[in-house]
């Protein structure tokens, strides 16, 4: 079925590539990358480096606009995914290609199903899947909906998938952004494994971490350019970092023990229940002046929700929330942020900013309606221009001109004026909800520098995050949602390892109800 | 009361009930093919009053009942490949091009009509004839089926048909499980090399086909002769099935068998002494009252089939 590869030389490699688009952006700039058989190589780059569309042109998604793509040793032109595929070239991408309501099996057979004339086996199928699951330790269960599986087994479906396609060449973009420790290190296993029965693996990726645990070798772009491959065994996270920015850059938190005064948030019972099941159940935490409290969890364990009731965006059916004493029950989201709350929701692209509206006037949407914005409800131009320009300023925000539509921001920009608008308000109690999600290294550690900022200026931080690294770095407290309930409080972050919380992630352990609700003030009673 | 319930017992009612379903059945399958391909086809009415004018033209003028019937079937495959492309390469929406198509066909038909037969009504001048019915050998002496399905125009067993048919092809054929693939994730599928745009054209083709058979089949079979604006609106109630039908090919085959069911009762009560203007209400309110049932269990649900049935 796949094309003949030559007998030796690299498995994949790219000969002075470069990518321009119809729009004049150099995405790739004269690339020379080789790697050969049986090796796991990373690419590493901040957002905006260039390895997505080079992976793209590895998988025919892209065509380079100069220069030559190499699979199996010989020069090919990639028309689209079908004619990579057919040379042995599989792709996992960031967000996984799967069909929501087809079976496991249906999803890894799609496009190449068993069967005779136009017909589809579906027994074949299944027995395919399984049969692949077992050979290569990717366990699945070929029945089951894959709307209704985990995420983990929707991405070890995406592997299954390029290996019922005979793929030599396996490509990962970003494949543990979704995933928990445990599941990473199932994935990790499962990747070495490939790899030694003559797998080709490039796998794409931010955490250096997870590149110095995983890969044989490190390539490392910037900007476009291939910067340096370098032996894993040689580098540090500290010199993979200082070659992706150009700079010797830490993301170790500057941070010095919290000093909490009085409760700011008060959370007692809290419940939400939606017509498909119960989200939250009963929750009961403080959140005080001066500290920033993490919230852990698997995504869609209650997380979103949380955030959204405290910004006051849904009403809790059950419980109380109190921001200085206030019940906030019956105020509406323009109350909420009265009442001293500042949000930096999760979805930018859809909670976050007007995207068409220029960067000036998402600065202001939660402050435009008094002085010295505006006077008898008319709107001042220079004083929102004065605004603007000093929290660009402030924020660093890069842009020519204020009256730049925050769409054309990359993504990090565009958290910087959702950050910078929330912050500047000052708030009482700031929830941050996946603040680093898609930014790059120099906005994150930015981002880590403002929150630890603001809390020592007085504010509440509840950090809600998919990324437990920067919750370890950035939390005086920790709190893990499993399943809309809190299971676990660590009130000491020091010394906390991301496996260890990774257990109450997945419920294998669980904090007892005592250390849930020491030293909180009336604890809700627990429901019959 | 007793009346209405000897009415609609008797097998008279129960065969104008496979008669009158017809055309909202093929018309429903046409529109259900069409979602699950990615692209709604909201031109269903269109392509049916363009097939219901073709072929009754063709047929009068040729006198082969059979060559009428193709070129309706034919014209509205062809205003399916029309959507399909206004689509696919020009980014148009689907829902605005489908009214274009919509009013195109109301219009166009007219004029074509009045052109050659200088009737602003139809072809009731042009004697065009109409399919041919079907009864099964030896189905007649069965009591209530024989009567109901005796005598039924070929159409309507091809309409009955349609519904297994449709089934097979989306959950048995290669084909359908790119078709469902294609409209719920077209990423997807075109990251494992399925030819996307191939796959939205053809099933826009059939979506035509089907929805040109539906036409045929009223001025070729329900009467024999076309009339201006014939198809009422049938094209929207399918397309109210299909999305009371939850997107599925026997779920769609309730819903338009329920229109069908529906509008014949008009008909009867029609007869009776019942304010014709109330009855002549019933389709229209059984689609409100339905697709009210159906945004609410969806709603309830908290989850549609086809994740991503875009427009």
């Amino acid at each position: 079925m796949n094309e003949p590869w030559g007998k030796d030389g690299p498995a994949v490699a790219a000969r002075g590539v470069t990518k321009t688009y119809a729009n004049g952006v150099r995405a790739v700039r004269a690339v020379d990358l080789e790697v050969p058989p049986g090796e796991i190589r990373a690419v590493v780059g901040e957002n905006g480096a260039g390895k997505s569309t080079l992976m793209k042109m590895f998988y025919g998604l892209e065509q380079p606009s100069a220069g030559e793509i190499l699979v199996g040793g010989r020069p090919r032109v990639l028309r689209g995914p079908a004619s990579a595929i057919a040379l042995g070239v599989g792709m996992v991408h960031q967000n996984l290609m799967l069909v929501p309501s087809f079976t496991v099996a249906q999803n890894v057979v799609l496009g190449v199903e068993p069967g005779r004339r136009g017909l589809v086996d579906p027994k074949a199928a299944v027995e395919t899947t399984a049969r692949l699951a077992e050979e290569s330790g990717l366990t699945v269960d070929p029945r089951a909906r894959v709307d209704e599986v985990s995420v983990g087994m929707r991405q070890r479906t995406e592997i299954l998938k390029a290996l019922h396609r005979r793929a030599r060449v396996l490509i990962l973009d970003e494949p543990t952004a979704v995933l928990t420790p445990q599941e990473t290190e199932d994935l990790f296993a499962a990747v070495r494994r490939l790899r030694d029965g003559g797998m080709t693996v490039l796998f794409i990726s931010h955490k250096l971490r997870e590149v110095r645990e995983i890969s044989d070798k490190v390539s490392v772009m910037r900007a476009g350019s291939l910067v340096g491959t370098v032996a894993t065994a040689d580098a540090t996270e500290r010199s993979l970092a200082a070659m992706m920015v150009g700079r010797d850059m830490s993301l170790d938190v500057d941070r010095t023990p919290a000093r909490p005064t009085g409760t700011t948030l008060r959370v007692r019972g809290l419940g939400y229940e939606t017509p498909i099941g119960q989200c939250l159940h009963g929750l009961d935490f403080d959140v005080a002046a001066g500290e920033i409290v993490g919230v852990a969890g698997i995504e869609g364990n209650g997380q979103s929700e949380l955030a959204e009731i405290l910004a006051g965006l849904r009403r809790p059916t059950g419980g109380t929330v109190h921001i200085d004493g206030t019940d906030t029950a019956g105020l509406d989201v323009a109350g909420h942020r009265r009442a001293g709350i500042g949000y930096v929701p999760e979805d930018r692209l859809h909670n976050g900013a007007a995207l068409d509206a220029s960067i000036a006037d998402n600065l202001v949407v939660d402050r435009h309606d008094r002085p010295p914005l505006a006077r008898h409800g008319v709107l001042h131009p220079g004083a929102l221009r004065a605004h603007a320009d000093r929290l660009i300023d402030q924020y660093a925000i890069r842009t020519p001109d204020p009256s730049v539509p925050v769409r054309a921001l990359s993504g990090g920009n565009m958290q910087k004026v959702i950050v910078a608008r929330e912050l500047s308000a000052g708030p009482r109690l700031l929830i941050a909800s996946q603040v680093t999600r898609g930014v790059d290294i120099g906005a994150m550690r930015f981002m880590y520098e403002r929150l630890v900022a603001a809390r020592d200026e007085g504010a509440a931080v509840l950090l809600i995050s998919a990324d437990l690294t920067e919750l370890l770095a950035l939390s005086d407290r920790l709190l893990v949602l499993k399943d809309g309930r809190l299971v676990a409080r660590f009130d000491d972050t020091t010394g906390l390892t991301e496996k260890r919380v990774g257990l109450y992630m997945l419920g294998v352990e669980e904090h007892d109800r005592d250390r849930l609700t020491a030293h909180l003030d009336d604890p809700w009673e627990e429901a019959p | 009361m007793s009346s209405v319930l000897d009415v609609v017992l008797s097998s008279a009612f129960l065969a104008a009930v496979l008669r009158i379903a017809t055309p909202y059945l093929l018309a429903a399958f046409g529109g259900l093919v069409a979602e699950r391909a990615g692209i709604s086809n909201i031109a269903l009415d269109g392509q049916m009053l363009s097939a219901a004018c073709t072929g009754a033209l063709v047929a009068g003028y040729s006198g082969s009942v059979a060559l009428g019937a193709l070129s309706g079937v034919a014209t509205a495959t062809l205003l399916g490949l029309l959507l399909a492309a206004l689509r696919l390469e020009l980014g148009a929406d689907a829902i605005i091009a489908g009214i274009g198509l919509n009013l195109l066909a109301s219009g166009g038909t007219a004029y074509a009509v009045y052109t050659l037969l200088d009737d602003k009504g139809g072809t009731t001048g042009l004697k065009s004839g109409s399919l041919p019915t079907v009864t099964l050998p030896g189905i007649e002496h069965i009591p209530v089926v024989g009567a109901v399905l005796s005598g039924q125009n070929m159409i309507t067993w091809l309409a009955f048909l349609a519904a297994p048919f449709v089934a097979w092809l989306f959950f048995r054929t290669r084909f359908g499980f790119h078709l469902r693939a294609v409209g719920e994730m077209p990423d997807a599928a075109a990251s494992v090399g399925i030819a996307v745009r191939r796959v939205q054209y053809t099933g826009l083709a059939l979506s035509g086909a089907l929805a040109g058979l539906a036409g045929v089949f009223l001025s070729m079979g329900y009467v024999s002769f076309f009339v201006r604006d014939m198809t009422a609106g049938r094209g929207f109630i399918a397309l109210a099935a299909v999305f009371l039908g939850g997107l599925r090919p026997w779920g769609v085959f309730l819903a338009a068998l329920g229109f069908g069911a529906a509008e014949a009762l008009a008909v009867q009560l029609g007869t009776l002494d019942v304010p014709p203007q109330l009855v002549s209400t019933i389709p229209y309110v059984m689609t409100l009252a339905a697709l009210a049932l159906y945004a609410w269990r969806r709603k309830r649900r908290g989850r549609a089939v086809p994740a991503a049935a875009s427009l």
